[in-house]
């Protein structure tokens, strides 16, 4: 177990760390605005079908500094597979706000044209995918880390999924295999304590899942305290040794789950809930940015301005968006003209 | 391994469709009680899956459980599908009476060689000298936005595979007396019950998601179809939440003097052929109506089943089901493709004329 958390060992210049404080309150306005329009019309009561925005919907607030973390390494050419809670990869990973939120709205001008919905995200431009099946994002990584390996590319592959996916058979199979084909695999596992009700120590045999990648012969470290810098340095050796040649990594981030598990999840079986507010990963970045003199609260102000600039626009395009047409409800089970 | 060791517990003759009486229940804590009566007269009944103990399963199937029982007996586990179900498997197969939890059927993927190579044919491999008393419970359906990997009803792929029993309740009545015939079964029954007649708080409201359940044990014996209407012109063979539908169709359209019955089959495996057949006979006329995929599937068994028997039955045979394509996220797209009540009408109003 290893925690970097100093400037002097992460090595971040400044506008990197801005970067990273930057991305996470993108992240996090777009989820406020997601929350918000989710609940807007579910009411009276909460009827998970109604509304603007219906379904099942798995908010990423508080791991923020994964994602920044991770994607602060990773070029478009890169791949990024995710899970049923993607909003936070697929925003560090470049997504187009517009198609992501178009998306999450279910209309003709999302990625999918509304047919995936949020948890069925394929952007190809990015070579982002996602799925709401547990630990079933691992394999898809080795086989886009394949074909840049046969391709001659220096792209990698990074494949995230929480604590829970670290105990299902393709996380076991999937790092099995990457470190015998020495495939450029970067294996994150968002450790958030929570597997819907199910504790971490209630699930996991073991206290860090770290341990597990030396069973399989690659690196391991586990980062503690949900600290973004420490991520960006954890991820940066592993998406450089990647890139090198080096062979796969596993990294576990020690994260948070700041809201429920999908919308109107009371979470009755959390006995630590009161406290969950105060361990919100980006006020105490923003805090510490500031105490070592690099962020004003006119600076902090402003990159929330502009994210909120940026949100609100991808919503308000979602939203006057045309919804798909009925009559195209069989379009693309295959691809046309084949 | 050995016989069941509760042999006595399972072969109590228990009431069988008893007079429903006056108390109502949703469907939910219809299927809890059923669960909790037989863990409460037989120590070697557990409950195991994601999220069963405090959360009370995703769908209520367990609300209440662990209070009751503890955790030894009400077991939440890792997301490890195929360990936990084979586990439940083991422990049937030594007499255990396990009712084990798949979250979502869609979820079968990453366990189905458990269930269909080894919980459906260890009975059969071993010459009848095993049994796998387990029920595997989940939780089926779309209509709410759940996108194409939740939404799934897939009995038909389920049904196909022999050496599994199959039970899809569409009412609180039925979910009680199958569930209690499941964990007593000595066969492995997969129980699929549809989010959509829970009942739930947070989804779409049902009438017929709250009905009369008789407060002592009784069972909905397996493989029996119930005529839920009685009807002249037209038969709708169906099952799960479509039987609601059904039910709020044909009574619109008596108003217009046209007679809907209505078969809910409740069981998949066995299917009750003999009420097919019957219903097919009585009206010449037929529709399907299933929420599962169309082709390959359970809307074809019943045409097979009745055309086997006799191919003049059929004046007009029809069928509403999802057409071949993943359920859709957007509601536009859902609702074009799921057996929706103005889809089951049209159906009917063509049916009649043939």
């Amino acid at each position: 177990m290893r925690m970097e958390t100093t400037e002097a060992v992460t090595g971040l210049r400044t506008e990197q760390r801005l970067g990273l404080l930057r991305q996470m309150i993108l992240i996090r306005t777009f989820e406020e605005a997601i929350l918000r329009e989710y609940h807007a019309d579910k009411s009276p009561g909460f009827d998970i079908g109604k509304g603007l925005v219906p379904g099942e919907m798995h908010l990423s607030a508080g791991q923020e500094p994964v994602a920044a973390g991770l994607c602060a390494h990773l070029e478009t050419g890169d791949a990024l597979t995710a899970t049923h809670r993607p909003h936070h990869l697929a925003i560090a990973k470049g997504m187009d706000l517009r198609s992501l939120a178009g998306e999450i709205f279910g209309r003709e001008s999302g990625l999918g044209h509304g047919r995936g919905g949020h948890m069925h995200l394929f952007d190809p431009s990015i070579h982002f995918s996602c799925s709401g099946i547990v630990a079933e994002g691992f394999p898809a990584a080795l086989g886009q880390a394949f074909a840049f390996q046969r391709a001659g590319t220096n792209s990698v592959a990074a494949a995230v999924a929480g604590e829970g996916a670290a105990n299902a058979g393709p996380f076991h199979e999937s790092l099995n295999l990457a470190a015998l084909w020495k495939l450029p695999v970067i294996f994150v596992i968002e450790d958030n304590d929570w597997g819907i009700s199910v504790a971490r120590d209630a699930s996991t045999a073991v206290p860090s899942n770290a341990v597990r990648a030396a069973g399989y012969g690659m690196p391991g470290i586990r980062v503690e305290g949900n600290d973004v810098e420490a991520v960006h340095a954890a991820a940066g050796e592993a998406v450089a040794r990647a890139r090198a040649g080096g062979g796969p990594s596993l990294i576990e981030v020690h994260t948070l789950r700041l809201w429920g598990h999908f919308e109107g999840d009371a979470q009755g079986y959390r006995p630590e809930l009161a406290g969950v507010p105060d361990k919100d990963p980006i006020p105490a970045y923003r805090q510490q940015l500031g105490d070592a003199g690099l962020l004003s609260d006119a600076d902090a102000a402003a990159m929330e301005g502009e994210a909120r600039t940026r949100v609100e626009d991808a919503v308000e395009h979602a939203k006057a968006s045309p919804t798909p047409n009925p009559a195209e409800a069989l379009k693309y089970v295959f691809v046309e003209g084949e | 391994m050995g016989a069941t060791s509760n042999a006595t517990a399972a072969q109590t003759s228990l009431p069988v469709e008893p007079d429903a009486g006056t108390r109502r229940l949703n469907t939910a804590k219809a299927l809890q009680e059923a669960i909790g009566s037989q863990m409460e007269q037989d120590d070697s009944v557990f409950v195991m899956g994601e999220d069963v103990a405090a959360y009370g399963g995703i769908f209520s199937s367990t609300t209440g459980l662990l209070e009751k029982f503890g955790p030894d007996r009400v077991i939440d586990t890792p997301i490890s599908e195929s360990a936990f179900i084979g586990l439940g498997i083991g422990a049937a197969v030594e007499g255990m009476r396990p009712i084990v939890e798949l979250m979502f059927v869609d979820f079968f993927g990453v366990c189905m060689d458990q269930i269909y190579n080894h919980m459906a044919k260890i009975h059969f491999e071993s010459g009848g000298n095993v049994r796998v008393p387990m029920v595997l419970m989940a939780a089926v359906g779309g209509g709410y936005s759940d996108g194409a990997q939740h939404s799934q009803t897939l009995w038909g792929t389920f049904a196909h595979l022999p050496g599994m029993k199959l039970v899809v309740p569409s009412n609180p009545y039925d979910a009680k007396g199958l569930m209690t015939a499941a964990i007593r079964s000595d066969d492995p029954v997969v129980y699929m019950f549809h989010k959509g007649v829970m009942g739930l708080a947070w989804m779409a409201k049902n009438k017929r998601s709250i009905g009369a359940v008789p407060e002592e044990d009784y069972v909905v014996p397996i493989g029996r179809a119930k005529v839920v209407r009685e009807g002249t012109d037209v038969s709708i063979v169906t099952l799960s939440l479509s039987v609601h539908h059904s039910l709020d169709v044909a009574e619109k359209l008596a108003g217009e003097g046209i007679s809907v019955e209505v078969l809910d089959l409740r069981s998949l495996v066995p299917l009750d052929r003999e009420a097919v057949i019957a219903t097919a006979a009585k009206t010449g006329r037929v529709v399907v109506v299933d929420e599962d995929y169309e082709s390959f599937g359970l809307s074809g068994e019943i045409a097979a089943t009745i055309t086997e028997h006799d191919p003049t039955l059929l004046r007009h045979f029809s069928r509403v089901c999802v057409p071949d394509v993943p359920i859709p996220y957007a509601r536009e797209l859902e609702y074009a493709v799921l057996p929706t009540a103005a889809r089951i009408e049209a159906a009917i109003r063509t049916a009649v004329t043939a």
